[in-house]
C-alpha cells in the first residue's frame, strides 16, 4: 500500500499539473525609475513628505532634547551614541527589557537604517543604534535621528541599504487608522507621535 | 442615544444568488449613502497620489509580468521559500485546503499552551473561516485592526477587502463600540479620534499579554524566506512582535522572486488602496531571530482552490491580485450594492472572477454582477484585465435553457444571409410603432425576460446593409 502523499507533494503535483505546457512568463520590463532626478533636493522633499503625515521635524543634534518633549524615562538601544543622549530625561538602555518595563517608558530615542525621501519613510533593520522591534513599538512617543547620508531620494534606492532578512519595519508618519470613514486619523497602536531629527553635516 | 445594532449582513439572505441580494442592498438607504461617501474619498486620494508618479504605467507593467512569471515558475518558487524560510528558523506547513489550514493552525495553538491569539487583518483566514473554527474547537480569535474589531464587535461580516467597515458610518461604529465593546469609555463621542482611542485602549492589555498571533502576508520573498506585511495602525506590529508564537497563513500566490521586487509592489500597493504614499507601518521578517520578536515562527502555505485557477490560462490572472481594493472602490456595481451582497469574502470586481474559480460551481451569477466598464482594469495596480476574465467566466459558466435556446436560433438565422436578411426587415416593421420613442420597454415573452432589467433600442429605420447599397449606386 502506498502511503497518502503529503500535502506538499500534492500541492506540488497540483502546481505542476496546471502549468502543463504553460511555457515560460516572458522577462519583465524594467523600465519604471530608480532614482529621482538629479537636480531633486531630496532633504527639502524627505521633510515635505514627513510633515504631510503628521511627523514632527527637527534639526540638528542639539534639538534631540526639544524633541523628546517632556519625557521622563526614554528607552535608548545599548549601542545609541553617547552624545545624542541630550536633555533632562533618564536613558534607560535595553538590556533585555520587559515589556512591563518597555511599557513603563515615556519615549524611545534610536537611530535608522535607511529614510526615502518621495514616500516620508524611516526604515529600521535593528542594525546599529536601533535595537529590537519591540524598544520602537511599546513606547507612546518614537524620536527617530536620521544622518544626512541616510537619505536617498526613491525606495531602489533604500533596498540595498537594508539587510533583507533583518526583521525590518518600514515607518511613514506615526500609527494612523482610515478606517473610520476612510479619513485618516492619528495614533491607534504604535506609538501616536513620530519626531524625526535631521543631522545634515 | 444610541440605536440598537444590526448587523448588516444579517440582512442580506445568506447564500442567496447575486440579484436577489443586491436587491436587498439596494434597498439600504444608510448602507448606499455610507459607501458612496468612502468610495468617493478613496477615489479622489488614489487618483492623486496615483498621478505624482510619472512611470505609473511601467510600474503596472512590470508588476503585471512579475506576477505572471511568479505563476509560471511557481512550484520552483514555493520550494525556494520553504528552504529559506526553515534554514532561518521558520517551520514551514502546507495546506491543501481550509480545514487542513485551521486544523495545523489549532494545533499549534494548543502546542504552545494557549487557547486564545491574536489577529493581524488577513483576507486568507477569512477566507478559511479561522475565527469560525476556532470557535469550534474551543479557541478563540481576537480580531485587532480596528475595522474588524468593529465587524467583528457587531457579529457582522467584512463587507470591503481593505476597510471591512466600510458599511459603517462614525455614529454607527460609536453605537456598537458603546452597546457591545464592555470596556468602552463613558460618553464616547464620534470623533474617529476618541473612536481610535477607545480600541486602543480596548487592545493594549491583550496585545502586550498575547501568547500567538496569527497573520496572514502580503508578500512571501523567496530568494530570502522573508514575509511582508503591510498595515496602518500598529496592531500588525504588535502581533508580529510580541507574542512568542507567529502563525502566518499565506497563499501560495503570495509569493515573489526577489527582495528588490518589493521597489515595485510597495510603491504600487499603499497608492492604490489607502491613497497614501507609502502606509504606516511595513513589517518584513525571516523566520526566528534571538532575541528579537517570536521564538516560534509558523507559515502555512495555502492552495484552496489556487491551483485549480493556476490551470486556467485566462482565469489564472486573478491570481496576480495584491488585494489592494482599488477595483471594488471604483466599481458602479459595488459603490450601490456593497460587499455583502456578493457572498463571498472577495466582492466587487476581482470577486466576481475569484470566487467563481476558487469555488467552481458556486458563484456562477457573479460574473454578471459587471456592466463590462472596465474602471477596474483601469485602476488595477498589477493590470489584471477583469472584463476580460468576467467574458470568459460567462461563457465558461451555465447557461439557463431559453438563453442557449435563444443563442441557438440566432446563431442558425446570423449564419444564413438570407434569413438574416428577413429577420432584420422583420425586426423593423414589427417595431415601427415605437420608431419614435427610440426604444422599447417591455416585450412578450419570451423576450420579457430580457427587458425586465433592460431597455431595447429600436431597430434603426435604414440597416447597414441597404445603407451601403444605396451607396454603392
Ligand atoms: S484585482 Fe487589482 S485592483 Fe482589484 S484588489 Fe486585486 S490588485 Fe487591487
Amino acid at each position: 500500500m502506498s502511503a497518502r502523499p503529503t500535502a506538499r507533494e500534492e500541492i506540488l503535483a497540483r502546481m505542476r499539473r496546471a502549468l502543463d505546457g504553460a511555457g515560460e512568463a516572458p522577462v519583465p520590463p524594467r523600465e519604471y525609475r530608480r532614482s529621482l532626478d538629479a537636480d531633486a533636493d531630496i532633504t527639502a522633499m524627505l521633510i515635505d513628505r514627513l510633515v504631510d503625515y503628521k511627523a514632527n521635524v527637527h534639526h540638528g543634534l542639539a534639538s534631540i532634547a526639544a524633541a523628546l518633549g517632556d519625557a521622563k524615562r526614554v528607552v535608548v538601544p545599548a549601542d545609541l551614541p553617547e552624545d545624542w543622549r541630550l536633555g533632562g530625561a533618564e536613558f534607560v538602555p535595553d538590556t533585555g527589557l520587559s515589556t512591563a518595563d518597555l511599557d513603563g517608558t515615556d519615549a524611545v530615542l534610536t537611530g535608522c537604517a535607511a529614510a526615502v525621501a518621495v514616500s516620508g519613510t524611516i526604515m529600521l533593520d535593528t542594525g546599529a543604534a536601533q535595537g529590537r522591534r519591540a524598544i520602537t513599538l511599546v513606547p507612546d512617543h518614537h524620536v527617530v535621528v536620521v544622518r544626512r547620508e541616510q537619505i536617498v531620494g526613491h525606495l531602489a534606492e533604500a533596498l540595498p541599504m537594508l539587510d533583507p532578512v533583518a526583521p525590518q519595519t518600514w515607518i511613514s508618519g506615526p500609527s494612523a487608522t482610515s478606517d473610520i470613514e476612510l479619513q485618516r486619523v492619528e495614533g491607534v497602536h504604535g506609538p501616536r507621535r513620530l519626531d524625526v531629527v535631521l543631522l545634515e553635516d | 442615544m444610541s440605536t440598537r445594532i444590526v448587523p448588516a449582513a444579517s440582512l442580506i439572505p445568506a447564500d442567496a444568488p447575486f440579484p436577489k441580494a443586491a436587491k436587498v442592498a439596494l434597498g439600504m438607504p444608510q448602507l448606499r449613502k455610507n459607501l458612496a461617501h468612502a468610495t468617493g474619498t478613496i477615489r479622489a486620494k488614489r487618483a492623486n497620489v496615483a498621478g505624482e508618479l510619472d512611470d505609473w504605467e511601467s510600474l503596472r507593467d512590470t508588476a503585471s509580468a512579475i506576477k505572471a512569471d511568479v505563476q509560471h515558475r511557481l512550484p520552483e518558487l514555493a520550494v525556494e521559500f520553504e528552504r529559506n524560510a526553515t534554514a532561518a528558523g521558520a517551520r514551514v506547513h502546507w495546506a491543501r485546503d481550509a480545514q487542513e489550514a485551521n486544523e495545523i493552525a489549532a494545533r499549534i495553538v494548543r502546542e504552545a499552551g494557549a487557547d486564545e491569539v491574536v489577529k493581524v487583518k488577513s483576507m486568507a483566514t477569512q477566507e478559511i473561516e479561522l475565527n469560525e473554527h476556532f470557535e469550534a474547537v474551543g479557541l478563540k480569535a481576537f480580531e485587532t485592526d480596528l475595522a474588524e474589531l468593529i465587524v467583528q464587535l457587531a457579529e457582522d461580516k467584512p463587507s470591503h477587502i481593505l476597510v471591512p467597515a466600510i458599511h459603517y458610518n462614525r455614529t454607527e461604529i460609536r453605537d456598537i463600540f458603546d452597546q457591545k465593546m464592555g470596556d468602552a469609555p463613558k460618553g464616547l463621542t464620534d470623533e474617529p479620534a476618541a473612536l481610535a482611542e477607545a480600541a486602543r485602549q480596548h487592545l493594549r492589555r491583550r496585545f502586550l499579554s498575547a501568547k500567538v498571533a496569527v497573520s496572514g502576508a502580503n508578500f512571501a520573498v523567496a530568494e530570502t524566506g522573508s514575509l511582508v506585511v503591510v498595515e496602518s495602525e500598529g496592531n500588525g506590529r504588535m502581533c508580529l512582535t510580541m507574542p512568542r508564537t507567529l502563525i502566518s497563513i499565506v497563499g501560495i500566490e503570495k509569493l515573489l522572486p526577489r527582495f528588490a521586487d518589493l521597489e515595485v509592489f510597495m510603491q504600487l500597493l499603499p497608492r492604490s488602496s489607502t491613497g497614501e504614499r507609502m502606509n504606516p507601518y511595513t513589517s518584513v521578517w525571516t523566520g526566528a531571530r534571538e532575541g528579537d520578536g517570536p521564538e516560534d515562527v509558523h507559515v502555512i502555505l495555502l492552495d484552496n482552490g489556487r491551483t485549480g485557477v493556476l490551470a486556467d490560462e485566462v482565469g489564472r490572472q486573478a491570481l496576480s491580485c495584491i488585494r489592494c481594493s482599488a477595483c471594488l472602490n471604483v466599481c458602479p456595481v459595488y459603490e450601490r450594492t456593497g460587499g455583502h451582497a456578493y457572498g463571498h469574502v472577495y466582492p466587487g470586481p476581482i470577486g466576481a472572477i475569484l470566487a467563481p474559480q476558487l469555488e467552481p460551481g458556486r458563484h456562477d451569477d457573479l460574473p454578471y454582477a459587471s456592466s463590462l466598464c472596465g474602471a477596474c482594469y483601469e485602476v488595477c495596480p498589477v493590470k489584471i484585465n477583469i472584463p476580460e476574465v468576467l467574458v470568459h467566466l460567462r461563457q465558461q459558466g451555465p447557461h439557463q435553457a431559453g438563453e442557449r435556446a435563444a443563442m441557438r436560433a440566432a446563431k442558425a438565422v446570423m449564419a444564413r444571409p438570407r434569413l438574416w436578411r428577413a429577420a432584420l426587415k422583420a425586426a423593423r416593421i414589427g417595431s415601427m410603432p415605437w420608431r419614435r420613442k427610440g426604444f422599447l420597454r417591455r416585450l412578450p415573452w419570451p423576450g420579457s425576460k430580457w427587458t425586465v432589467s433592460r431597455d431595447l433600442p429600436v431597430p434603426p429605420k435604414e440597416d447597414f446593409r441597404d445603407w451601403w447599397k444605396e451607396r454603392q449606386r
